[in-house]
């Protein structure tokens, strides 16, 4: 660097607080007016793309399913979605799955809970007649890469979700040391992913389970009617 | 005004080669290990990553050109940080918009383009001091640069760890997958055997030119005025 440049670089002001803010206002603007722009692009592509991961899942997580029917909570009782003066923004969380005769094989449910990164959403299958969990996928995750990742592919954890008990409730063990056919062993070096996954299915039969097997009862019933 | 032309363009060449080879930035600078790491178990993963990355490089460092000489100094890493990340979203959400299952693949590692230091460096270093068609040929450099490593990398690692290509099988029934190689210690193997193929290149082209004569003192010198005048505006600004 020459003299000259030094003195000229000493010499330069300071820009003003007004010019700092006025550039990072422009910035964020002009940032937010692009995002915007290609949110509105992507939202519907992406809003499809998510309702076809969430088709594949429930056939995934409830094996011998063909169709589905969403059900919504009303007055504590499951009832068949009807879409027609329902706000579109809401999606329904709670799916019966039927097999090719038409018969009930179990509902698969949606649940979100806090993860070690940021939310976890998954969704479960449940046989309501046999209290069983028969079905597990994670929908969304942004875990830690190589450690927490590992509860949406690791196959010895995924074997936890293929017969698991609900009842007493479901608890988490350490790797190896399943006793119980209602224990979850979790993964080493995913302890708090492991855990979430449980406490999210937990929390989701807390507010379904029952009516989940009325519903079940009560399908077997009109069934056998015909 | 034609010599003046030609030696623009061979300055653009120069500094579209320079990423791509003398300062790769995985293979010689050694920057932006953590994507380079972790997503490189396939080669289609490497690709998009490299092309994700190259998206974000290319239009910031031309952004950035474009505007350097309003942004203030105090503020310019923020507004750097604000430019990188919004191409970083915008990519997010066109992977996710199109391509949902390698999205899902490369998960939370779209989001971390934002702090890969590869992208800040360039602005810092090159797109914040020159004018916008240099800063472009040198972000096209160094991101086709980054693009061929991963690509290296996750060719290596699929082939070794999953005796596949693209997911195409390449073997018979009879090979033993070194599933290593797609795990996170088969990224620093893969990483460590490429490197000292690339440096054992470096080496002889070097003892080459060593051996030729005056062809090294040219290359060292010109790298040093290009150092001393980066510096020079570092300060300046």
């Amino acid at each position: 660097m020459t003299d000259k440049a030094k003195i000229e670089a000493v010499g330069k002001p300071e820009p003003s607080s007004a010019r700092l803010i006025t550039t990072l206002g422009i910035a964020g603007l002009m940032a937010g007016i692009l995002l915007a722009g290609v949110n509105l692009y992507t939202r519907p592509m992406i809003k499809e793309n998510r309702a076809m991961a969430l088709q594949n899942a429930i056939f995934k997580v409830l094996p011998g399913c063909v169709e589905y029917v969403p059900l919504v909570m009303q007055q504590g009782e499951l009832v068949e979605w009807i879409s027609e003066g329902i706000d579109e923004e809401i999606s329904p969380t709670i799916f019966a799955g039927y097999d090719s005769t038409n018969v009930l094989l179990g509902i698969a449910v949606v649940g979100e809970e806090p993860g070690f990164q940021d939310i976890i959403s998954g969704i479960f299958g449940y046989n309501p007649t046999e209290k069983l969990i028969v079905g597990f996928e994670v929908l969304e995750s942004k875990e830690t890469p190589g450690l927490g990742d590992k509860i949406i592919k690791d196959p010895a954890f995924r074997e936890n979700f293929t017969a698991l008990a609900v009842e007493p409730r479901i608890t988490t063990v350490k790797e190896g040391q399943k006793n119980n056919p209602h224990e979850v062993e979790m993964i080493t070096g995913a302890t708090i992913s492991s855990r979430t996954v449980v406490k999210l299915i937990n929390k989701a039969l807390g507010t379904t389970k029952e009516a989940m097997e009325e519903f079940a009862i009560s399908k077997q019933e009109s069934d056998g009617g015909e | 005004m034609a010599v003046n032309s030609d030696l623009s363009k061979n300055k653009l060449i120069e500094e579209f080669l320079k990423g791509l080879w003398t300062e790769n930035p995985v293979f010689v600078m050694v920057l932006g290990m953590c994507p380079v790491l972790a997503v490189s178990n396939t080669a289609i993963n490497s690709l998009a990553m490299g092309l994700a990355t190259m998206f974000v490089l290319v239009f910031s460092s031309f952004l950035v050109s474009i505007f350097r000489k309003l942004i203030p100094a105090p503020v310019r890493i923020t507004t750097f940080i604000i430019i990188i990340a919004t191409f970083v979203t915008v990519v997010d959400m066109l992977l996710a918009a199109h391509l949902p299952v390698i999205h899902k693949e490369l998960g939370a590692f779209i989001s971390l383009i934002v702090v890969n230091c590869v992208i800040l460096g360039r602005q810092e270093a090159f797109a914040s001091k020159n004018p916008p068609i240099n800063a472009l040929s040198d972000a096209l450099g160094v991101s086709v640069g980054f693009v061929f490593a991963l690509f290296c990398l996750g060719s290596v690692r699929e082939i070794l760890g999953n005796g596949s290509f693209f997911g195409i099988p390449l073997f018979g029934s009879n090979f033993e997958p070194w599933i290593v190689m797609i795990l996170p210690p088969g990224g620093f193997f893969a990483l460590g055997f490429i490197l000292l193929f690339f440096n054992q290149i470096r080496e002889r082209k070097k003892g080459a030119r060593e051996k030729n004569g005056s062809g090294a003192s040219w290359k060292q010198s010109r790298y040093t005025t290009e150092y001393i005048t980066e510096n020079e505006h570092g300060i300046s600004d």
